[in-house]
Formats: C-alpha cells, structure tokens, sequence
C-alpha cells in the first residue's frame, strides 16, 4: 500500500491526524499515539516491526520521528509526534514492541525524554550517573572543543 | 557412577551470584559488559551494559559537511567499512536528488561484496575462536581476509578504513589489471571455502557446541527489529537487496540463504553460503562492467535544500538506516544511524536463560555484532 | 643496577676481580629476557583491534618477536597495547587494568585515537583524550589510522630497544 492510502485510512479511523509540510509525514498528537500504534499492528496495516526511533530537537519543540515496517506485506511508514520543550513526557510502546526498548532510553539519554511505563528506563550509552543531555542544541561543557571553522 | 551430591541437594543452601563478563573480555567481540545471574553454573538472567565505545558521532554530525563526515562512517562498523560508507552516501544522494554512473553502481556493487565477504570471514573464523578451536579457522580466515585487504590496498590505500565512496560516485577509478586479480581471488576462495565447510560445518564437537543453542524463534526476531543473517537463520526470508534493490542488484542472479531453526549453527550456516552468493554477484559484475566516468562531477561542499530522508541498505549484519534531516546549510542539522547489531543485541536476555556459561560466548558470537556501531 | 643490587651477594661479588662484569651481565641477560618475551594483553578496544589481530595472525606473525602470547588476565602481561578510542565510561576500567598489571610494566598506544583522541578529538563529549590523560604513562606512541601491522612492529622494537637500553633495570 503507498504511504497517501495509508494516511487516508489512519485520518479516516482518527480524525485529528494531520500531514506535515515539508516531508509528508503523519503527525500524531501525544494523546492519540498508543491507540494509533495498536492499530498499526493489530489492524490489517500488519506493521509487526519497529524499525527506528529518533528525536529532532528544533528549538521551539522536539520532534519524534517513528518509522514502521511490515515484512509481510513490505511496506513502511513514518510517523511524528510534536513535544513542547517543558513537557517532555510521553507514552511508551515497549509493550507492543519490544525493540522500542532500547530506542527510547536512547532517546532519554541524549535527549531527556521521558518515557512513561517503559519497562527499565535508565541511561544507555552515557554513564548512569552523568546528568546532561547531550543531543540537544544548548548544551554545553567544559570539556567539549568545538572544532574551529576555517 | 552418580554424584552423591544429588541426592542431597534440598540440603545444601545455594544462593544466586552476579558475574561479570565485564569491558575488557576475550571473548565479548569488542568492549561489551555482560552482568550474569549464575545459579551455579547456569545463567538465570542477564543484564546489558554498552556505552563503554560511546564517540559521540551523530554530534560531530552536526558540525561537519557532508564530505567531511565519509571517514567517520568507516568507523562504525569497522569490518564492513565500505558498506557504511555506502549506506551514507546513497543516503546524502538521495537527499540531493543526484544520479550516478553507471561504472560508478558496478564499481560500488563489487566493492561491497568484497567487503561482505571479509566481515564474514572475520564472523566466522572468531566464532570458532570461541567454540574451542583456538587458532586454526582463525588463522585461516584471516588469511583469506588478507588476499581481499590487498585489493583494497592497492585501491585507495588502507587496509581497514578505506573511505572510498564519495557524493557522486567513487573516490578513484579501478587501477589496471585489477580485474584479473579479483577473478583469481575469487576462484582461490571458493576452493578455499569449500575446505572451511569440510572442516567446521559437520564436526562433532561443532555440532554439539552450536546445534539448538539459542534459538531464536521468528515473532520474537520480528519483535525486537533483529535484521540480516540472524533474521535469515530463523526462517524470514528478507534481504534488502532483492526486495528494495538499490545500486544494479536487480540485474544479477543470486539466491537467499535461510534456515530452519534459528540456531547458532543456522546462523553460521547462512553465513557460509552467503559468501559463495557474494561470489556469483562478483563474477557478474565484472563480467558486465561498462566504461565510463567513476566519479560525477560535483563539488565538495553540498547545500541540499531542507528536508528529510532515510536510506537503508543491506550491511553484513542487517540493515544499516541514515536518517538525515537537512536545514540547508553545509552541516546536517541532525543525523541518526540506525545501526543493526544495536537491535540483534537487544535480544540477548532472551536467548540464554537456561543455558550455561559457555553458551553465552558461543551466542554472542554467533549473533556477530561490532561494538563500534551499537555505542557509535 | 637496581634489581641486582637487591641480592645480598652482590656487594661481595663487586669487591671480586671481575665481579662487576659478571654484574652488569647478567643485567643485561635479564633486560634480554625480558625484551624478547613481552606478554601483551588483549585490550582492543576499537578499530585498531583488527589491525592487532591481524598482527597475531600467520601473515604479519608477531610471535616471532616473543610477543605472540596474548593474555586476557592483567596479572599475567608485561605490556598493554591500548589500541582504539578510550571513552569517559572504559576509562576507570582501564585504570583500574594498569593497576592491576604487576611491575615492569610498559604502555604502547596504537593508534591516533590512544594518542590524543585522534579525530574524536573536537566536537566530543565522552571521549577520553589520550592515554596521557587518564595518568597512565605510555612508553612508545604509535602514530596511524589505524597503523598496518609493520608499524605495530617497528613500535615492539623500539619499545625491545627502551628495554634494553634501560640504566637501572625495573625492579
């Protein structure tokens, strides 16, 4: 199925689901995102694999990006969701797929998004008692040399 | 003769203890930290910790152009160089909209077999490292790897970290004579495999070591996003280069090893005569080579306009993704790397419950990951 | 002469006609042993790992130096190669490694990245600078890429001619 069918369904099944501009993705609100993802599994979309998770820090909010395969019918969708900068909570899917698992506490890590009824949230690839986020754009620390433009 | 102790065991108190299979290990394949709950000598649990080869590269990302960022690629997963300098750069042209050579795809599909070939070898040999035969496949396999490290040698001059690919095409054309070179490598490998599978594949020891450890069932692959030869081994037929070629796959023949159980030894099976199919691909791609430019003629300093994009391609230990998101300015403005022994790891508690010590060296280096791309 | 001077006979021996010969002889018959079968242990960290294995293996044969001997235990090596990027996470660990290595202990760094940081140098929040940072002192540097397995070798001599060339034996 092409990605425009696809979206066509979901904005038929919820109705709040919009496009982005630029790339045509499907932005789903906070709310509405386990219940989009059971569908997507459950339902006869078929997508039994998570493929990627990652994070965007545009200032003014961080992105999520989800993309989505289905090796049975071959075929991949990508999804947002938006989170304003002071609220930086949102549901898990660890329970629906379990290769969310380590997605999201690398996302909590570099990021500092915070995962709720995640099975085991901690830090991944920094050390576990470290406390800054690094991926985002206002960091800064000492040790950190920037490399001089020429 | 029995041991008395067990018919006295609800009398001895035992207790369950942490183990460290910790950073610095001969056998954990790179800085990986295993903590096991022994209850004896069987593992109950197993917690993953990674992060001990963390290089920060998706922020160095953010300050380099996009040429600058090709040697950093090299660095990931550092046995498949070129794959992921070749995942890196489909990814850029995609996002650029820019076409290649048609010299420039053969050169590339050529090289990334090679190389495909050279990690396997590398699998192969340490895994049996592993199971007990100490230096002998090991040995061997190295020296294969050293016929193929030559040609790359004598292409751009490294011998690990080649950064070869460039936004456009390739770095350098083929040299003379190359050509000759590949097709006695090739037939001097293929004997040579042949021989590696006489002596591993049916040995007794072998058998007993790998045959139905850690089995990893086909829902449970699927659920964790595990990808490349351990999907394969477990009976899903999937493989990037046929179902979404890129680059010239679609014109040349060659099939699809998959296994049955999911077993260490499927795994290592799948991997055997995945090597023999990167031969025929070989031999095709020489055969239909056509002349022409290797590299287009752009320059170093590339603006695409904002957006985004994600590319897969097919590594030597699953699907390798860029997702690149692009402001228009020389530097990506974020860059992820969706690294695929980053999800084969993840399910590593699920495969050695039950099993002892042992097991678990003989499951992690069947499962063939690289440090250098899970912690990036 | 450190070490020799540690035998109770060796002053008795040095008021002999001769003695002190027979001294700084068998100093340097020490520092030769030594040289010539220096145990590395297996700390490859990253990249440079393959380059070291590819040492070990049967074409570049670093056994023919005495070294081929690779221990996993820090208890039973002479010599560390640190080869491959040190991260803030690894680097107690490896700290803790070099302690654990029982004296005369020496340090190769292999690599760009053992050296100073190598290209992980800007732009990086959890990469260890050099091994010089941690405070671990590193007898021989090995400048590369990672360095081909000939320079890994040109390193293992000159860090056999530091051996032997030493004043005092390492106690």
């Amino acid at each position: 199925m092409q990605e425009n069918e696809m979206l066509q369904l979901l904005k038929g099944r919820f109705g709040q689901i919009t496009q982005e501009e630029a790339t045509k993705a499907a932005v789903v609100p906070k709310a509405l995102l386990l219940d989009v993802a059971d569908f997507l599994k459950n339902q006869e979309l078929a997508f039994d694999d998570l493929h990627c998770i990652t994070a965007i820090d545009r200032v003014e909010r961080i992105e999520l990006v989800y993309i989505f395969y289905s090796i049975e019918k071959r075929h991949t969708l990508t999804i947002k969701v938006y989170l304003a900068p002071d609220d930086l909570k949102i549901e898990s899917l660890a329970g629906l797929w379990r290769s969310a698992d380590w997605f999201e506490r690398e996302i909590y890590d570099l990021f500092g998004v915070y995962f709720l009824n995640h099975p085991d949230l901690r830090r991944i690839l920094n050390p576990y008692d470290w406390d800054a986020h690094p991926l985002r754009k206002d960091f800064s620390d000492p040790d950190f040399i920037k490399k001089p433009q020429y | 003769m029995e041991l008395m102790i067990t018919e006295n065991n609800n009398s001895i108190h035992s207790e369950e203890f942490y183990v460290n299979m910790g950073p610095q290990h001969p056998s954990t394949h790179g800085v990986l930290y295993l903590e096991l709950k022994l209850d004896g000598e069987v593992v109950v649990d197993c917690i993953v910790h990674i992060g001990y080869l963390h290089r920060s590269m998706e922020k160095i990302a953010e300050n380099r152009t996009y040429t600058q960022f090709i040697p950093f690629t090299d660095r990931l997963d550092y046995l498949a160089s070129m794959n992921n300098n070749l995942g890196y750069v489909l990814a850029v042209e995609k996002l650029l909209n820019l076409e290649v050579t048609e010299r420039a795809k053969y050169i590339r599909v050529i090289i990334a077999e090679l190389n495909r070939i050279a990690s396997h070898l590398v699998a192969v040999g340490t895994f049996a490292q592993d199971l007990g035969a100490f230096a002998t496949p090991l040995f061997y396999c190295f020296r294969e790897r050293e016929k193929i490290v030559e040609l790359f040698d004598e292409l751009c001059g490294n011998r690990l970290t080649y950064d070869y690919m460039r936004i456009g095409g390739v770095q350098f054309d083929l040299p003379q004579g190359i050509d000759e070179k590949i097709r006695q490598v090739i037939k001097y490998l293929r004997s040579r495999i042949n021989d590696y599978e006489s002596l591993l594949t049916y040995n007794t020891i072998f058998l007993i070591r790998s045959k139905d450890i850690g089995i990893l069932p086909k829902d449970l692959a699927l659920n964790y996003s595990v990808t490349g030869p351990n999907l394969r081994a477990s009976g899903v037929k999937y493989d990037l280069r046929k179902d979404e070629p890129y680059l010239v796959y679609d014109k040349f023949q060659f099939d699809i090893p998959v296994g049955e159980n999911g077993d260490a030894w499927d795994r290592y099976r799948v991997r055997m005569e995945e090597m023999r199919q990167s031969l025929r691909i070989i031999e095709q791609a020489i055969a239909g080579m056509p002349e022409g430019d290797p590299t287009a003629k752009v320059g170093r300093i590339h603006r695409p306009a904002a957006g985004e994009v994600y590319a897969k391609t097919e590594n030597p230990r699953g699907v390798l993704g860029f997702y690149i998101v692009s402001d228009g300015s020389p530097c990506p403005y974020r860059l992820k790397i969706r690294a695929p022994s980053f999800s084969n790891l993840a399910v590593l508690p699920n495969l050695i419950k039950g099993l002892r010590v042992a097991d678990v060296v003989c499951i992690l280096g069947s499962l063939d990951v690289v440090m250098g791309e899970i912690d990036r | 002469m450190a070490l020799i001077e540690k035998i109770p006979a060796s002053k008795l021996i040095g008021k002999f006609p001769g003695g002190k010969i027979l001294l700084t002889t068998s100093e340097n018959i020490l520092k030769w042993g030594r040289a010539s079968s220096l145990w590395p242990m297996t700390f490859g960290l990253a990249c440079c790992a393959i380059e070291m294995i590819a040492a070990g293996a049967s074409r570049f044969d670093i056994d023919r130096f005495g070294a081929g001997v690779f221990r996993a235990s820090p208890r039973q090596c002479d010599v560390m190669i640190v080869a491959g990027t040190i991260c803030v996470k690894m680097g107690d660990c490896m700290q803790r490694l070099y302690a654990q290595m029982p004296e005369p202990k020496y340090v190769m760094a292999m690599g760009n990245c053992a050296i100073s940081g190598g290209i992980f140098y800007h732009d990086t929040y959890s990469v260890v600078k050099g091994t010089e940072s941690l405070g671990i002192p590193v007898d021989v540097y090995i400048p590369g890429c990672p360095p081909r397995p000939e320079n890994l070798f040109f390193g293992l001599m000159k860090l056999q001619e530091k051996i032997r060339k030493e004043k005092n034996a390492r106690e």
